[in-house]
């Protein structure tokens, strides 16, 4: 019998498909450990049909729409499952919106969002995939998009 | 006058008319050049010739008689400023603001936001030139008022760009396939951003020339691309400029740089003066957005090359054109 690395979770979410190596950014953009306490697994480089991947396991959490937006700009591949009672009850695959509102910083230090202005940061998506991504007020394109994750 | 001529007076009457209802420029803001499709550039470059003799003093128009415009300028401007307040006022508007906001309650930690919203219940067009970029995108989310973008940061700067255009068009009857160099601080100028792109939607050959520390950015460089431009780039000025139509240049803003000892490192390494200009073609013309520090000798003023006064003239008109299509009252 084939052997689980990560045990099966009764409830929560599980997001796979992410980039291998980058599960450690999805857990930072959920905020996990800081605003969970339950069991969470990670698996880096799993091996695949369609190569190496890594896989987060949250339990007793579904992830919101919201979230899954966030996790959309650095796994845009990644595939979210909401379990109930060791089941799939949900299956979503995660896709950039057109637009980003509040979600990352604009990494532009002399970017008007990044003062005190009553706005959300605001970006237009240039490109799903790779993700791509334009500050709509100073029109640059951040470097690092993990990095200004609000 | 014969009928023949009513008719075709009549019939360029309704083609203006239909392509002003389908451009609708009341009310709206200015804040990129990429704003504007190049239908929309053409038809302002087009107006503005109409605003020439206004913006000499030979014509008299009162069509702004009643309207406001506020001029916020949160950085330091000479040219920007001053044209832009010419033109309301030879548009026969009157004008409020500042050039000094160290005068204003931004010195007591008001936010932009606030500063516009002040600003829009007293004016009906308001400019602004602000160090941060995306300034007047934010200013324009924030006002009824059309707002017109006179700079912001190192970001966009449209009404130079439109009056850049409008200069190569008055001296070179068109831009495609004009050969044109854009030299100097690539990087931090705000003007050759927003050039580069405008030039390669009108199929310009473009050469970038500048220290390898102050190179156009890359997503500059991908938008020339996306439009069907390969920019070459080169530090060899004496090669570049040897066929070109169009030396644009640029100056090395101290303002911009995070360190003064980078800013030592590379202020001075182009001059254009007569020697340089030996090699160039006798057509090519010399633009400059001002001020010039270093960049250019004077001595260049006095030769047919030079063409970056009349350049800054040419920011009236297309001012003018810009204010009275904005706020509806086009001549």
């Amino acid at each position: 019998m084939k052997e689980l690395k990560i045990p099966l979770i009764k409830s929560g979410t599980v997001i796979d498909h992410i980039a291998a190596g980058n599960a450690v950014k999805v857990l930072r953009i959920l905020g996990i450990p800081k605003t969970h306490s339950s069991t969470v697994s990670v698996a880096i480089n799993v091996r695949s049909r369609l190569g190496k991947k890594d896989i987060v396991k949250v339990e007793n959490r579904e992830i919101d729409p919201y979230e899954v937006n966030k996790i959309a700009l650095i796994a845009p591949k990644a595939t979210i499952n909401i379990i109930r009672d060791y089941e799939v009850a949900e299956k979503h695959k995660v896709e950039l919106p057109d637009e980003i509102v509040g979600i990352t910083h604009c990494s532009n230090p002399t970017c008007i969002s990044n003062y005190n202005e009553p706005v959300e940061s605001r970006f237009i998506v240039l490109s799903k995939d790779p993700p791509r991504i334009k500050c709509h007020y100073c029109e640059r394109e951040p470097e690092d998009i993990a990095e200004r994750i609000i | 006058m014969s009928i023949f001529s009513w008719i075709k007076k009549f019939i360029k009457l309704l083609l203006y008319l239909f392509i002003l209802i389908r451009m609708n420029f009341r009310g709206r803001d200015i804040i990129s050049i990429k704003d504007l499709s190049k239908e929309e550039i053409n038809f302002i470059l087009d107006y503005s010739k109409k605003m020439v003799s206004y913006a000499k003093g030979e014509g008299y128009t009162e069509k702004l008689k009643g309207k406001v415009l506020s001029s916020l300028f949160f950085e330091p401007s000479t040219r920007t400023r001053l044209s832009f307040e010419s033109a309301m006022n030879r548009l026969g508007g009157r004008v409020i603001g500042f050039a000094d906001p160290t005068a204003t309650s931004q010195k007591k930690g008001e936010s932009l936001s606030d500063t516009i919203r002040m600003a829009d219940s007293y004016s009906d067009v308001i400019v602004i030139r602000h160090p941060q970029e995306g300034a007047a995108r934010l200013a324009a989310e924030f006002a009824d008022a059309p707002i017109l973008n006179a700079g912001d940061g190192a970001g966009r700067h449209p009404t130079q760009c439109l009056l850049d255009l409008f200069t190569i068009i008055s001296e070179k009857k068109k831009i495609e396939k004009q050969k044109v160099v854009l030299l100097g601080d690539l990087k931090y100028g705000r003007t050759v951003h927003s050039l580069a792109y405008a030039l390669s939607l009108y199929g310009a050959d473009l050469t970038f020339v500048s220290p390898e520390t102050l190179k156009m950015p890359k997503e500059v460089v991908n938008e020339c691309k996306e439009l069907g431009t390969e920019p070459s780039s080169t530090s060899n000025l004496e090669k570049a400029i040897k066929d070109a139509d169009v030396l644009y240049a640029t100056r090395i803003q101290k303002e911009r740089f995070p360190d003064a000892e980078e800013y030592n490192r590379v202020v001075g390494t182009y001059k254009i003066d007569n020697y340089l200009l030996k090699n160039a073609n006798d057509n090519l013309i010399v633009m400059h957005p001002l001020p010039r520090v270093t960049e250019i000798d004077p001595e260049v003023d006095r030769t047919p090359h030079a063409l970056y006064f009349k350049q800054a003239f040419n920011g009236v008109p297309v001012r003018m054109a810009l204010l009275s299509l904005v706020t509806g009252g086009m001549i």
